[in-house]
Parts: structure tokens; C-alpha cells; sequence
């Protein structure tokens, strides 16, 4: 076998004749930690250098004295949570439905699901507001029934549950496909019924790969901007969220505030990053015991 | 394979036609007012504003900018994914999660830290504006946000077929007498073809509809900085609704037919790896 040959500890460690000269070797490195510290370590430097400028009193006196800004914080912990359930739902239940069954137009609708991602934020905003704005198609009738989607909270839900739809179904469809069923049909035959298959089977043997999707589902919900920027109508301390709050400081040129803002939106990102680093970690430790156990099995 | 099981698991019906219904209300009813209010055009009306000085000058930048900063990604995200593959070195792990940075970041936060890097007193700013290097605020302004953007998509595509190659076709290629530049080239080099085009692919396709971070870094003047997505939000706040929604349906069908390649190219690089 191939790995018999490698050295020990990791694949990275590569036969002597192999391995690029010392000095490619460390300009490389050099280069690409280069290229990631410029593009992507240094901005993430800059919002905190620049959040934290005038000193800590006066960060937190721009993140809770202005009530505009403590509404558009509690506008998004409201906003995304409750989009981030949504798609939860949805998540499992389109991926149930492919993962284990087969159907005609199941591509399809593979791809149905992914495609929210390809369409521009601003046009999914532009959408919601053909369909309901007081001139959409249907304005006339919510407006008869006193009801407001458009400029108002529920759009702002609509429109980020619409750009964010994909991330829990597509994150379960491949961890439901490699899980397999026969735990599954081994409840079924014992006489469980579907949802004790599906709360004491399955939803254990997925719930990294759902948290997972989760986590990356409330990140992009939080910080979503297009979207939300189109149906929301900027209306300070109504539907403004967090990251429309950023833009109108910033517009302000009330930079200290904006970027105070912006400092708690990119901590919220560095959790993100944390835990998906964690649950990966997590989800491959639980691949390699499957692994050691079917070889068992099969041994 | 586990999918041909016959339906014996219970809660077929319910899952798709939940699935169903939610895709529905949420993707299927708001694209089809958007094609349905720009049919209401007339024909010389839609093509007016698809067609406009305006609207060309924002096509042009929007795919422009897009490709630049998607063929940047392809380079930088080669060296990247090279780098995490084939090297050992301190703090790997560290370099290897915050790659994955911008896609966790607000796209309001990367244009708000960039647009305030680059101008005259940012941190690089003072080095490159008395170079003459225009970093905020001008189309450059796009093209680097949008790099940002699209780096981690480009790097995560390329790092499994690169993890993946093995040793022996390397060794053979030096057995043949090939230097290590000439097995990159000729060898390593073709079999990442299709990860390249996949990846430049996405990269694109993200940048083509990226509004949150632009609108920060580009200024936005008509005819100069101003990207499609900005465009229709223009003709929004004029509440003019029908010549919004056509800059929509084109950006719509550009997105989709992107969408549809991406799809293919990966079907063809499966085929292609195995």
C-alpha cells in the first residue's frame, strides 16, 4: 500500500525526493501568508484597531447609547432566528426527501434548492417587493387586510429566510447519504413509528452535520445586506438590522459608531469560524469510528 | 445504494410536499412576479432600459470586475491551496480556518474595513495612494472586495484534488527525467484543470451578484462605479419598479445560465477525476 511507504504523522509529510527545495518551499509559505494576511488578517485587525480607537468607554457608549443602534442589534437577534428556524424545517425535510427516496425530478429539485444562491441579493429584496410592496401583485390585499410584509419585519424575514434557504438542506442531504439507512429500517421492523425513527435515530446520528448547517445559516443571516437593504425602507429604529446600521453610520460618517457596529458583526463571524472548526473536527472523528466499525465488522 | 429502498421509510409525502410548498411561497412565486411585472413591459420599454447607456456602463463593470477578481482568486487560491496541501509549518491550522473568513464576514463589515484601508490615511492607503494606487472608491475598489469575496471558494475547491494526487505519477514524471517546474506544469498542473474552472466559476457567479460589500468601496457613480445590483436599487429608490425589475430579469438570466454551467462543469469533472 501506498502509505506504507510515507513517513509517519500525516500525508503532508512527503518522500525526501519529492519535497520542493527549501527555498520554493518558504516563499510559498511566505506568499500565501502573505496574500491571507493582506486580504483577509489585516481588515479583521482593522475593525477592532478601529472600534476600540477612542478607547473602551466610549465603544460601549456607541454600541448602547444610541437607541437606533440597540434596535437594530435587537431587530437581527430577532430577525435571523426566527429565519434561521425556517430553514431548519426546510432543511430537513427536503433533505429527507432526497437523501432517501428517489423520485422523478429529484435534480431538479436539487437544484431548485440551490438556487438562491445564484440569484443577487438585491434582486431577491426586489422580489418580495414585486409580490408584496403596496404596488405588488399582492399590496392591494394586504393593505386591505391591515397587514404590511414590505418595510416592516416580516419582510425582513422573508427576504434573509430566501437568501439563507440553502445552507441546512444542502449541509444534511451528503451527512443523511453517508449515515445510510439501515439504522433506520432496523427501527422500522422493530415497530418504531416515524417520528420515533426520526427523533431517536436519525436526528442523533445528524445533529453536528444540522448544527453545522445551523451555524453557518445564522451567520450569513445575520450579516445579510441586499436583500434585507431593499425591502427593509431604512426606517432608523423600525427595520434597520444590524449590518443596514453599519451603512448608515457610515453614511453619517459617524465612522467610531460604524465601526463598533461592525466589531460585534465580525466577533460574531470569529465564533462562526470557531465552532465550524470545532464541529468538523467533530463530524470526522465520527466518520473514522463508522469506518473502524464497518472494517470490524467486515474483519 | 441506500437511496433504492423503495419507499419502506415512512414520511415520503410529508417531507416533499413540505418541501415543496416552502419552495413555493419562498423561491418560486417571487421569481415568477419578477418575470411576470417584466412581461408587463413593452417590448420597446424593457429593451430601453436593458439597453441604456447606464445600464451597458454597469453590465461592462459588474462582469468586468467580476472576472478580474475571479481570475486574481484562481492565482492566489492556487498558491493557497498548494501552500495547505504539500507544506508543514507553524500556526497551519490557524492560516487554514481563517481562510474560511469571508465567507462568515458581513459583507457590510469587509466593504465599511476596506473602504477605510485603502483611502489616503488607511493603513495601506498611506503607502499606495502616493503611488498613484486608487485602493477606495474606484474600480480597483470593486475588483479587491471582490477577490476578498471570492477567495475561500476558490481555495476549498482546489485543496481536495490537490490532496488527492498521489506521489506515483510525480515520481514517475521525475523518473522520466522531468525537472519539479515541468511536473508542475505538465503534470500536477492538467488535473487541476477542472477544479480551476469549477472554482472560477463560483468565484464569478458570487461576485456578479455581490451588493453589500461593493456599495462601502465603490462610491457608486453612474457610469463609472456603478455596478448592476446598484443600478436597480437607483431605480427603486424612483420607485421605478418596471425598469428596476428588467435590470433584474438580466442579471437573473445571466446568474441562472451561470448556475446551469456550474452544474455541468461539475458533472464533467467527476467524470474527468474518475
Amino acid at each position: 500500500m501506498a502509505a506504507d511507504v510515507r513517513a509517519p504523522g500525516g500525508s503532508t509529510k512527503r518522500q525526501v525526493t519529492l519535497q520542493d527545495p527549501w527555498l520554493v518551499r518558504w516563499g510559498l509559505i511566505l506568499a500565501a501568508v502573505g496574500v491571507v494576511g493582506v486580504l483577509v488578517l489585516v481588515p479583521v485587525i482593522n475593525v477592532f484597531y478601529e472600534a476600540l480607537a477612542r478607547g473602551a468607554g466610549t465603544y460601549i457608549q456607541n454600541l448602547l447609547s444610541d437607541p437606533d443602534t440597540r434596535h437594530a442589534i435587537l431587530l437581527t437577534l430577532t430577525v435571523a432566528p426566527v429565519a434561521v428556524v425556517l430553514n431548519v424545517i426546510f432543511g430537513v425535510a427536503a433533505a429527507w426527501a432526497i437523501a432517501r427516496y428517489q423520485f422523478p425530478g429529484r435534480t431538479i429539485l436539487i437544484t431548485l434548492i440551490d438556487l438562491p444562491f445564484s440569484v443577487s441579493p438585491i434582486v431577491a429584496g426586489l422580489m418580495f417587493v414585486l409580490l408584496f410592496g403596496l404596488q405588488g401583485y399582492f399590496g392591494p390585499w394586504l393593505r386591505a387586510h391591515h397587514l404590511q410584509i414590505i418595510f416592516a419585519t416580516p419582510g425582513l424575514i422573508l427576504a434573509t429566510a430566501f437568501v439563507t434557504c440553502p445552507f441546512v438542506a444542502r449541509e444534511l442531504i451528503p451527512v443523511l447519504e453517508a449515515v445510510g439507512t439501515e439504522e433506520e429500517i432496523g427501527a422500522l421492523s422493530l415497530g418504531a413509528n416515524g417520528w420515533q425513527i426520526f427523533w431517536r435515530v436519525t436526528v442523533p446520528n445528524i445533529k453536528w452535520g444540522l448544527l453545522y448547517g445551523v451555524i453557518l445559516c445564522n451567520a450569513r443571516a445575520m450579516g445579510e445586506f441586499g436583500a434585507v437593504y431593499v425591502v427593509s425602507g431604512h426606517i432608523a429604529g423600525k427595520t434597520d438590522t444590524m449590518p443596514l446600521r453599519v451603512e448608515k453610520l457610515f453614511q453619517e460618517y459617524n465612522l467610531p459608531a460604524s465601526f463598533a457596529l461592525a466589531s460585534l458583526l465580525t466577533s460574531l463571524a470569529l465564533v462562526t469560524l470557531l465552532v465550524k472548526v470545532g464541529l468538523e473536527r467533530k463530524m470526522q472523528g465520527d466518520a473514522a469510528t463508522a469506518r473502524q466499525n464497518t472494517s470490524k465488522a467486515s474483519a | 445504494m441506500s437511496t433504492l429502498n423503495h419507499r419502506i421509510l415512512p414520511g415520503f409525502r410529508l417531507s416533499l410536499s413540505y418541501t415543496l410548498t416552502y419552495l413555493t411561497i419562498l423561491v418560486l412565486m417571487p421569481l415568477a412576479a419578477c418575470f411576470a411585472k417584466a412581461s408587463t413591459l413593452t417590448w420597446g420599454t424593457f429593451w430601453g432600459t436593458v439597453w441604456s447607456e447606464r445600464a451597458l456602463a454597469a453590465y461592462m463593470l459588474t462582469f468586468g470586475a467580476s472576472f478580474a477578481a475571479a481570475v486574481v482568486d484562481v492565482a492566489l487560491g492556487l498558491l493557497i491551496a498548494w501552500v495547505l496541501v504539500r507544506y508543514e509549518f507553524p500556526l497551519k491550522q490557524l492560516f487554514d480556518s481563517i481562510i474560511d473568513l469571508p465567507l462568515a464576514l458581513p459583507t457590510a463589515v469587509a466593504g465599511l474595513v476596506y473602504s477605510s484601508l485603502y483611502v489616503q490615511k488607511g493603513w495601506f492607503g498611506q503607502f499606495l495612494v502616493p503611488m498613484g494606487i486608487e485602493g477606495a472608491y474606484s474600480r480597483l475598489a470593486i475588483v479587491l472586495v471582490l477577490t476578498f469575496i471570492g477567495l475561500p471558494l476558490m481555495v476549498r475547491t482546489m485543496q481536495p484534488v490537490l490532496a488527492t494526487f498521489d506521489d506515483e505519477t510525480e515520481e514517475a514524471a521525475m523518473c522520466l527525467g522531468a525537472s519539479r517546474l515541468k511536473t508542475f506544469l505538465y503534470v500536477i498542473l492538467p488535473t487541476l484543470y477542472p477544479a480551476i474552472v469549477t472554482g472560477f466559476a463560483l468565484a464569478f457567479a458570487r461576485a456578479l451578484g455581490e451588493y453589500g460589500s461593493v456599495v462601502f468601496v465603490s462610491g457608486n457613480m453612474p457610469y463609472r462605479t456603478e455596478i448592476a445590483p446598484v443600478l436597480i436599487v437607483a431605480r427603486l429608490e424612483e420607485f421605478a419598479y418596471g425598469e428596476a425589475t428588467a435590470v433584474a430579469v438580466v442579471l437573473l438570466v445571466s446568474s441562472f445560465s451561470m448556475l446551469v454551467s456550474i452544474n455541468l462543469l461539475e458533472r464533467w469533472s467527476k467524470r474527468y477525476g474518475s
